[in-house]
């Protein structure tokens, strides 16, 4: 479904991508784990556009996409949920959903896929006409992921979804990714919480200074010495 | 004497009871955690403590003294001081003009703040970051500035609102190691943390709250245990998913 082919991405000078390549199939919920400053969300923000490669290419089913507006990107069905939520604070929950839902395709079927959203999570309902910036950060990642599903991606991408939750809740929202998951929605995940994250995934990326330098099934990378040592603390 | 002393504080934002009548101690040397669901009331806790919000009841000493009517510039040189849940340096400064500013918290001299910024810098692990732009470094780089701001201001008391978010397992142990060596120079730590390894790792006393309110307190190998934390907070599966 979406193949990149040695990326290298540099911001000025810096390179921070060194010939990345990943892919993601069809149905696949796929993890890249590294440290901070490894190229994981830089590896998001080019597949979806934001950032273009200076070589390389992405494939996504059959168009080349590397050089593609990252709107037209949003058309043909590739989603991120940006790391720290990047809600609009002054709009409802309701007004923050439609936003996410601007392309014809996904426009009409906008009522539709809301009142899915709303079953994933009961609690944007209750909240439906409240205030985005008022939300607690639980709600605000639920409603930064919800406003990803109005799009309706094939490809939904997520940049620490776990970030600044309790314990509990970075439970909830990975029981969700799990679901949207088995609902038909293929997940590119980038996350700090390796343990759950590699649990979660059929298949891992580790990402250092750049370069992909291991990959594996979910439980090959959970039991590799590396990844125990220098990812779990193990 | 507790070095500090939270009498009855409450918090209210309209209707909502953000904090509600929380009492504690935290004695000299301790490191105290503070857990909680999100909206649970940490942060705003540690703004008031800090002197941002003004409590709407209750008392908050600091070394025996009323602090409800200081700014938060004058608490910080009473030795009280926190970081923010996202950090806050000033960007196009680097890293050693930055902790400087801070230093000047406490000498109006610039060549003894440089000196002090300097040394806190290569306590911080900085060194070799000394010269970069604030907007250039990695996040686990920034909780570290953040931290190196508040040691030059030579706190007594040190407040942490989730230093350890968006770090790697790895990451965090080094951050864990560098807090026990804060805590060995015998100040004191509260410390607001989702990151149960870094909680239990370093905390002699854990304090859980929900809905503004405590519900648990104690050593943290008996909070986590407890059915109201493990139901508000950790959830079942917590101790299968250590991570």
């Amino acid at each position: 479904m979406l193949k990149v082919k040695g990326i290298e991405v540099y911001y000025g000078d810096l390179q921070a991508l060194r010939g990345v390549s990943l892919e993601v199939n069809q149905g696949e919920i796929v993890s890249i784990i590294g440290s901070n400053g490894a190229g994981k969300s830089t590896t998001l923000m080019t597949i979806s556009g934001v950032l273009k490669p200076k070589r390389g290419d992405i494939q996504f089913d059959r168009d080349f996409i590397h050089q593609y507006s990252a709107s037209k990107i949003v058309s043909l069905g590739i989603v991120q949920i940006p790391e720290g939520r990047q809600l609009f604070p002054t709009l409802t929950v309701v007004e923050n959903l439609e936003m996410g839902s601007q392309f014809p395709k996904a426009r009409k079927m906008r009522q539709e896929t809301m009142a899915w959203v709303f079953k994933l999570f009961p609690r944007l309902e209750e909240r439906r006409n409240q205030l985005a910036g008022t939300l607690s950060g639980g709600e605000q990642q639920m409603l930064a992921i919800g406003r990803g599903l109005m799009a309706r991606p094939a490809l939904l991408m997520l940049d620490e979804p776990s970030l600044g939750l309790s314990p509990i809740l970075v439970k909830a929202i990975f029981d969700i990714i799990k679901e949207i998951n088995q609902q038909g929605t293929t997940i590119l995940l980038v996350e700090q919480n390796v343990f759950h994250s590699l649990n979660l995934s059929r298949r891992g990326y580790v990402l250092e200074n750049g370069s992909i330098v291991l990959s594996g099934t979910g439980q090959e990378l959970l039991r590799d010495q590396h990844i125990r040592q220098s990812y779990l603390g193990l | 004497m507790s070095l500090l002393e939270l009498k009855g504080v409450s918090k209210n934002f309209g209707g909502l009871k953000a904090v509600c009548q929380v009492s504690l101690n935290l004695e000299e040397g301790e490191i105290l955690g503070i857990i909680g669901p999100n909206g649970a009331g940490k942060t705003t806790l540690f703004n008031t403590i800090t002197g941002f919000y003004k409590p709407d009841d209750g008392e908050i000493r600091f070394e025996g003294e009323n602090l409800i009517d200081l700014k938060p510039h004058q608490i910080c040189q009473k030795g009280m001081v926190r970081t923010f849940q996202i950090v806050k340096p000033f960007l196009e400064l680097t890293v050693l003009e930055n902790v400087v500013i801070a230093a000047l918290n406490r000498t109006k001299n610039v060549q003894e703040a440089t000196s002090r910024a300097l040394k806190t810098i290569e306590f911080t692990g900085l060194k070799d970051r000394t010269d970069t732009l604030a907007t250039g470094l990695t996040l686990p780089h920034r909780k570290r500035l953040e931290l190196a701001r508040t040691l030059a201001t030579e706190p007594k008391l040190l407040l942490l609102d989730e230093v350890m978010a968006g770090l790697t397992p790895t990451e965090v142990d080094d951050l864990i190691r560098l807090l026990k060596d804060v805590n060995q120079r015998g100040i004191t730590v509260l410390l607001i943390e989702h990151v149960m390894r870094g909680v239990m790792a370093l905390s002699k006393r854990v304090v859980a709250l929900n809905y503004g309110e405590k519900i648990a307190e104690g050593p943290p190998e008996e909070v986590v245990r407890n059915p109201h934390v493990i139901e508000a907070y950790l959830g079942e599966e917590f101790g299968n998913a250590e991570s």
